[in-house]
């Protein structure tokens, strides 16, 4: 009934239930931050209706805010490096 | 990039602006709705995987959809008014300009939040941000959750987070026990919301209490609670903080709209201050869905000029402001809050700037001129907020482009033409 669909995040493959935001699904890795605050302190998404920018991130080459993009099939989703090598890999 | 035209254009797509659509379109007028979202619903009614809409919600929607003289730009966000009698919008892909003749501002509202020690930790979110992130497709299952801040929208995040498997384990509420008994009293006025509140009631609900701080090392482990008796420590995965809503009026400012107090200026016909422009819903006060259903249909009938059917609502309107003058004063903010925000505490998010830093700046502007806050990627939107509970400073006029915009979309932007 359910329908789930694939995407990426830092590359690794993550399956979702179909209409889940990007938001919701950064919570499925390893850490669910979406970037660094500006002395380097992970944040993830924090108000969840497009007010704070807290969780603006790389969807598919473009910077948008996870909690107002929802998961397409194939999406690419890429955090900073740093937050990658610290706390994902 | 996209140049759209229409009679009536209406910001934002909760409960409000969907009213103000089908009231503006029924007179044959062409509406175009305007919404920052996925899909329409505004926060209240946000669909996702995690969500069952309700019927009044889904045949509202169906309506709009439905309707031939409406068209709905989903996920355009506003971010100027490049020239007179228009808003220029930002997509996913794209960007474009909407000429109108008549605009509606239904722009909603946030969550105020106030700082305190440790709020930037991962695991602690907005309130109402919680439960839109659970709508959103979020899985708390097993998780222990503590609720602080002060409103009815407490209950209801807790009512989402049982229903998704979480643990609630505190609801931590500031108002004392006494003012929200006698607003439960009244409530038989509105039976709609007994029946809405018997639903959310929680036994884990603690009045007269505060957060003052999230504990945690990379992320939140504990929050702390004040309450009359003292202090204690409470473990948790997640905290979600709300300290009830405030109006979204960074359009209604650009604009040149009047306030009163912090919401936008409107007559009975929610005209604002400013000719052909309207605005409905909690922009113009917090007040509920209800409120905002019987306000944007006015809205809608009144801009597309047919004043006996936006009269017909008055009754309405009234009898759902007088139930938003009862919950604003059973859920008035205790100053006792302010000392909740240490020095230490991050005011401002985005450049992280101590609410200490700025005690001594004697208004918003040096606050950002000489500390840098509120000038992050929110552009104040947080931070403004409270600094505006905290010391009284109102919100300053918002500059363009109203949020982060993208190169290609600046490089679309009109020229601009001051003729009109």
């Amino acid at each position: 009934m359910t329908q789930t669909i694939s995407l990426t995040i830092d590359g690794v493959a993550i399956t979702v239930v179909d209409g889940t935001s990007v938001a919701a699904a950064l919570s499925l890795t390893s850490f669910p931050a979406a970037r660094l605050s500006i002395s380097g302190q992970p944040r993830p998404p924090f108000c969840g209706m497009g007010v704070c920018q807290e969780c603006r991130i790389t969807i598919d080459g473009r910077r948008r805010l996870a909690c107002q993009t929802p998961c397409r099939a194939g999406m690419r989703v890429e955090r900073e490096a740093e937050l990658r090598s610290e706390k994902h890999g | 990039m996209d140049e759209l035209r229409c009679d009536i254009a209406i910001l934002g797509a909760g409960p409000a602006g969907l009213a103000a659509a089908l009231g503006a379109a029924a007179s044959g007028r062409k509406v175009t709705l305007l919404d920052d979202n996925p899909v329409p619903g505004g926060q209240i009614w946000r669909d996702g995987p995690g969500v069952s809409l309700p019927k009044t919600a889904r045949k509202l929607r169906a309506a709009v959809s439905e309707n031939p003289n409406i068209r709905v730009l989903n996920g355009a966000r506003f971010i100027a008014c490049p020239q007179p009698r228009t808003l220029q919008y930002e997509r996913g892909h794209d960007s474009g300009i909407l000429h109108w003749r008549r605009l509606i501002l239904c722009c909603g509202a946030r969550e105020l939040q106030l700082p305190f020690p440790g709020w930037t930790l991962p695991g602690v979110t907005g309130a109402g941000g919680l439960q839109a992130l659970l709508k959103q497709g979020l899985s708390v299952a097993g998780e222990r959750i503590v609720i602080a801040g002060s409103g009815p929208l407490l209950l209801a995040t807790a009512a989402s987070v049982r229903q998704a498997g979480g643990k609630v384990v505190a609801i931590i509420e500031q108002t004392p026990l006494h003012r929200a008994l006698k607003f439960g009293a009244g409530l038989w006025r509105w039976p709609e919301k007994v029946r809405q509140l018997v639903g959310l009631a929680d036994y884990r609900w603690r009045p007269a209490s505060q957060v003052s701080a999230a504990l945690g090392d990379d992320r939140l482990t504990a929050v702390r609670i004040r309450h009359a008796g003292g202090e204690r420590e409470l473990t948790c995965d997640r905290l979600a903080t709300g300290y009830g809503l405030i109006p979204n009026i960074e359009p209604a400012l650009l604009f040149g709209c009047p306030l009163t107090g912090t919401a936008i200026a409107v007559d009975d016909y929610q005209q604002t201050g400013i000719p052909d422009i309207f605005a409905a819903g909690e922009c113009t006060g917090v007040g509920g869905s209800e409120l905002a259903l019987a306000e944007g249909t006015i809205a809608g009938y009144a801009a597309a000029g047919d004043v006996a059917r936006a009269r017909s609502g008055f009754a309405r309107r009234e009898r759902w402001r007088r139930f938003a003058r009862a919950a604003e004063s059973a859920f008035t903010l205790t100053p006792q809050l302010g000392e909740i925000c240490t020095p230490e505490s991050l005011l401002c998010r985005c450049e992280e700037v101590a609410t200490g830093a700025i005690g001594d700046a004697p208004d918003w502007y040096n606050a950002k001129m000489q500390h840098r806050c509120g000038m992050g990627a929110c552009q104040g939107r947080i931070c403004g907020a409270a600094a505006r509970w905290l010391w009284g400073w109102p919100l300053s006029v918002p500059r363009e482009p109203l949020s982060p915009t993208r190169i290609d979309t600046l490089a679309n932007t009109p020229p601009p033409d001051n003729s009109e």
